[in-house]
């Protein structure tokens, strides 16, 4: 999960400026497609990924998973990326605004903000408003990260001012503070507490209603593979990627 | 009345002087290199929006950002001296054999990235950590997501710029000094306050600015041990890899600042340029 | 008979060769010691002071044991000071500190410190220089200055290493007569080490003459210089030395040769040495006449020219002696030229009986 950071700088280095990097390749038999993801897909798009493969024989589905918004960043560059999904409406308008969308977003899923908290909740956390207390160290996503603004958005909502300890680039570096065990309560997603398996126990409260966030997909610009990329769209959008969406605990679209 | 000869002075080079010239074919690497390292700094310069720099370069966040990043570094940079200075001096100068095995490690902090670092720092530190549980336990101490914890990270990846360069120093100055100092009367103490720190002071000072330069620029180990809080743990860098993902212009604005403050600390600590370690 | 102040015993081993030496001195005393380069003088000036363990043996400094089994006094705290063919002073000192350095490594409060500095630098010539920096003197006042520092905290034992050796020609007479004023004169007990007959006339009370780590010769300085007993002594003197045993009319050789010369205080029979001046010997190009005595056969190896002399060293000749190997001859420039003398040229040497002296090897 750290690593991924080190990738993301990595593959940013790379890209940017880069122009058209590998891409696909372009024999018959065999075909490579580039996805975008946000982080928090990683799980569920793994699994989408490996039925794709398997429905589409000789193709291979390559992932980058990192921050939306650095993915849109890459992409505005010229990153060779076929599809692209981001985890909020905003990174996905600046790739759209910058030309690069090739078909209209579409919404193809919903996440809810959750308290993840050690197993067995010791510190006795029932609601947004205990997150406030003094005595806990609490970790959120900084603002401009997706779920960052989800949570000042509840904040806003509420009135409550959480004053965490640690504003995190990444929902996954937020919810590993909870896992280490440094930090009491992380705000993560439904979806990050579902993929811990029991590393951490999640506490759902009712204000994350007020602020779900949006996940659009779409396919991008200049693709070397936008048939193939419809194709995982309509994979995603249909009622397989559905399916495996909904067992991991995002929301119907 | 005597007619002594002066001792052989160190001569600049002037125009006159020729000697073996340079090969020619040099020259070609040695601009790419110079354009990898300059080009890129050209290109933010380049795509910086300054019309706004003042007003981002002077936000409150950006202000508390460079306070901690310098007060953070100043401290972390005396650390790597109280801690680095004598652990250079017992590599260098040490006549224990296992020292050998010691010297490799000390460039851990070197090779392994910055974020695995952090990771270490927290799986020593952290709440649930080898040290950090007892820190907790008895006396109530955490020290991830506070400042001391940037402290630390700082110093961790800063360290071994330090050392290496004391302990080059110190190997090539030898000892031979320290044994006339020693003949004279000076305890090993005294011999090292006012023989040895005095004679290796030039590869202190250029240790030192490696070593600031390097606290200026930590980012990985900060964020995976300390956390990012505005005023706390939010470095310069750290604030400029959240700013990138609302606002670029204000990524580069800060990143240049960065630049700028780095070439001040170089230029202040060696203003007679590259001259080595003399 | 009381014992003596410094009593010195020391075992080093070293892959070349292996010191093992004793001696004493008096206090007050300047003994010189002299030898081939790897004969072990530094390394025994190393273990005097304290720089070096030994393998074993016992140094005694007057009545402090300061090296023995189990027992090493570091260098800061055994009063031996030390001045080396480099003079090593304090390049970020000026010279005013660094002959004050030792006095206020011992804790003299600095205004005496100083006080002590500038009677010192006024001894040794070098008041001007106080406030400069080692970098801005030439080499003859660095060393000066290095003699002021090494006697400014009143060293019990003074170790002199070669301290005239990198100086050049103008500036070591200067040095050696301070060395005589501050350091004989003064009575400071010292050790010194040369390669120079003159140094060690001039500083020296007692001559120690050390070979491949053991002690070949010692005595009183003239007396070992004008009779030195091994050839490498003989050298340093500027005479020409054979071994062998003494016959009625002087020396036979090992290999059977006769050099005939007076005997002095030896019995036949007995290990002698026969030690002639180079200006004993006259050169021929051919064999002379006659068959004068203590005529032979060697190869010219080099012409030295030493003023309004110059001497030849002699090399061994297939089927002639042996042991004229490194022999000297002193001859006039104009002989030089009037033989024709080249390097590689076999010539005859001829040793006045009458000036050759025949005593005990010991």
């Amino acid at each position: 999960m750290r690593l991924r950071a080190l990738a993301v700088a990595g593959v940013l280095l790379l890209l940017v400026g880069c122009g058209q990097g590998s891409g696909g390749s372009t024999g018959a038999d065999s075909a490579t497609l580039t996805v975008f993801a946000a982080s928090s897909l990683r799980d569920t798009f793994t699994t989408i990924g490996e039925h794709f493969e398997a429905t589409h024989p000789g193709t291979t589905v390559r992932f980058n998973f990192a921050g939306s918004s650095d993915l849109a960043q890459q992409i505005v560059q010229g990153a060779p990326a076929d599809v692209f999904a981001a985890a909020s409406d905003t990174t996905m308008k600046t790739v759209a605004d910058a030309g690069r969308t090739a078909t209209a977003p579409a919404l193809f899923a919903k996440n809810a903000l959750r308290i993840a908290v050690a197993p067995g909740n010791p510190k006795g956390i029932a609601s947004f408003a205990d997150l406030a207390r003094p005595d806990l160290k609490v970790v959120v996503c900084a603002e401009g990260v997706p779920c960052g603004d989800a949570e000042l958005k509840i904040e806003a909502v509420t009135g409550i001012d959480v004053q965490p300890v640690s504003e995190e680039p990444d929902v996954k570096s937020t919810l590993s503070k909870v896992q280490s065990g440094d930090a009491d309560a992380g705000l993560v997603y439904v979806t990050d507490v579902a993929a811990a398996m029991g590393t951490v126990e999640g506490v759902a409260f009712p204000e994350a209603e007020q602020a779900v966030t949006d996940y659009p997909i779409a396919v991008v610009q200049d693709s070397g593979q936008a048939a193939l990329a419809q194709e995982f769209v309509a994979l995603v959008t249909g009622p397989a990627g559905q399916t495996v969406l909904q067992e991991a605990g995002f929301l119907a679209p | 009345m005597t007619t002594d000869r002066p001792a052989p002075r160190v001569r600049r080079s002037d125009d006159h002087a020729r000697g073996v010239a340079l090969p020619g074919l040099l020259w070609v690497p040695a601009a790419a290199a110079f354009a990898l390292i300059a080009l890129p700094v050209v290109g933010l310069v380049l795509r910086a929006d300054w019309a706004r720099l003042p007003d981002l370069l002077l936000s409150e966040s950006a202000l508390t950002a460079l306070r901690l990043s310098l007060e953070t570094a100043a401290i972390s940079t005396v650390l790597c001296i109280l801690l680095g200075g004598p652990l250079a001096a017992v590599l260098a100068r040490g006549r224990k054999r296992w020292l050998r095995w010691i010297r490799p490690l000390v460039l851990l902090p070197l090779v392994l990235p910055p974020v695995v670092g952090g990771l270490a720092l927290l799986f020593l530190l952290g709440r649930m950590g080898l040290l950090g549980r007892v820190l907790d336990t008895w006396f109530g101490i955490t020290v991830p997501f506070t400042t001391a914890a940037v402290v630390l990270a700082q110093t961790f990846v800063a360290l071994p710029f330090l050392v290496v360069s004391l302990e080059g120093a110190l190997r090539t100055a030898g000892d031979r000094y320290e044994a006339v100092a020693a003949t004279l009367g000076a305890s090993p103490w005294l011999a090292f306050r006012r023989v040895t720190v005095p004679l290796v002071l030039p590869g202190l000072a250029s240790g030192t600015v490696l070593a600031f330069a390097r606290c200026m620029g930590e980012f990985g180990a900060t964020i995976a041990f300390a956390g990012s809080l505005e005023g706390v743990t939010r470095t310069l860098p750290l604030l400029v890899y959240l700013e990138r993902e609302t606002d670029t212009d204000a990524a580069i604005a800060l990143s240049l600042l960065i630049v700028v403050v780095a070439v001040l600390v170089i230029a202040i600590a060696r203003p007679r340029g590259a001259d080595g370690l003399r | 008979m009381t014992d003596p102040w410094l009593s010195a015993r020391v075992l080093v081993r070293r892959p070349a060769f292996t010191l093992d030496v004793e001696f004493t001195a008096e206090h007050g005393e300047v003994v010189a010691v002299i030898g081939p380069n790897g004969a072990g003088k530094s390394t025994l000036l190393g273990v005097l002071a304290g720089l070096l363990v030994p393998d074993g043996g016992e140094i005694r400094l007057g009545d402090r044991v300061v090296t023995a089994p189990g027992l090493h006094v570091p260098p800061h705290r055994r009063g031996v000071g030390l001045l080396a063919q480099q003079a090593m002073l304090f390049p970020h000192l000026t010279a005013l500190a660094n002959v004050a350095f030792g006095p206020r490594a011992h804790g003299v409060p600095r205004a005496a410190a100083e006080a002590r500095a500038r009677e010192l630098l006024a001894a040794v010539d070098a008041a001007d220089l106080a406030h400069r920096r080692p970098a801005r003197m030439s080499g003859g006042q660095q060393q000066r200055v290095a003699l002021a520092r090494a006697l400014a905290p009143r060293p019990e034992l003074l170790l002199l290493d070669e301290p005239l050796a990198a100086l050049d020609v103008d500036a070591a007479p200067a040095m050696r007569s301070l060395l005589r004023r501050l350091v004989r004169a003064e009575r400071q007990t010292a050790l010194l080490v040369t390669h120079d007959a003159l140094d060690a006339l001039v500083l020296a009370d007692r001559v120690v003459v050390l070979t491949d780590g053991r002690i070949v010769e010692q005595g009183p300085t003239r007396e070992v210089l004008a009779r030195p007993r091994s050839a490498f002594t003989a050298r340093i003197a500027g005479l020409d030395l054979v071994p062998g045993v003494a016959l009625a009319d002087g020396l036979r050789t090992a290999d059977g040769t006769t050099v005939a010369g007076r005997l002095d205080g030896v019995a036949v029979g007995e290990p002698a040495v026969a030690v002639f001046p180079p200006a004993a010997v006259s050169v021929f190009a051919q064999e002379p006449k006659g068959s004068p005595r203590n005529v032979f056969p060697v190869r010219l190896a080099a012409i030295e020219p030493r003023g309004d002399v110059v001497r030849l060293r002699a090399s061994a000749v297939p089927g002639g002696p042996g042991w004229v190997d490194g022999l000297a001859a002193d001859v006039t420039p104009a002989a030089v030229a009037d033989l024709g003398l080249e390097p590689g040229m076999v010539l005859w040497f001829a040793v006045k009986a009458a000036e050759t002296a025949v005593y005990p090897a010991r």
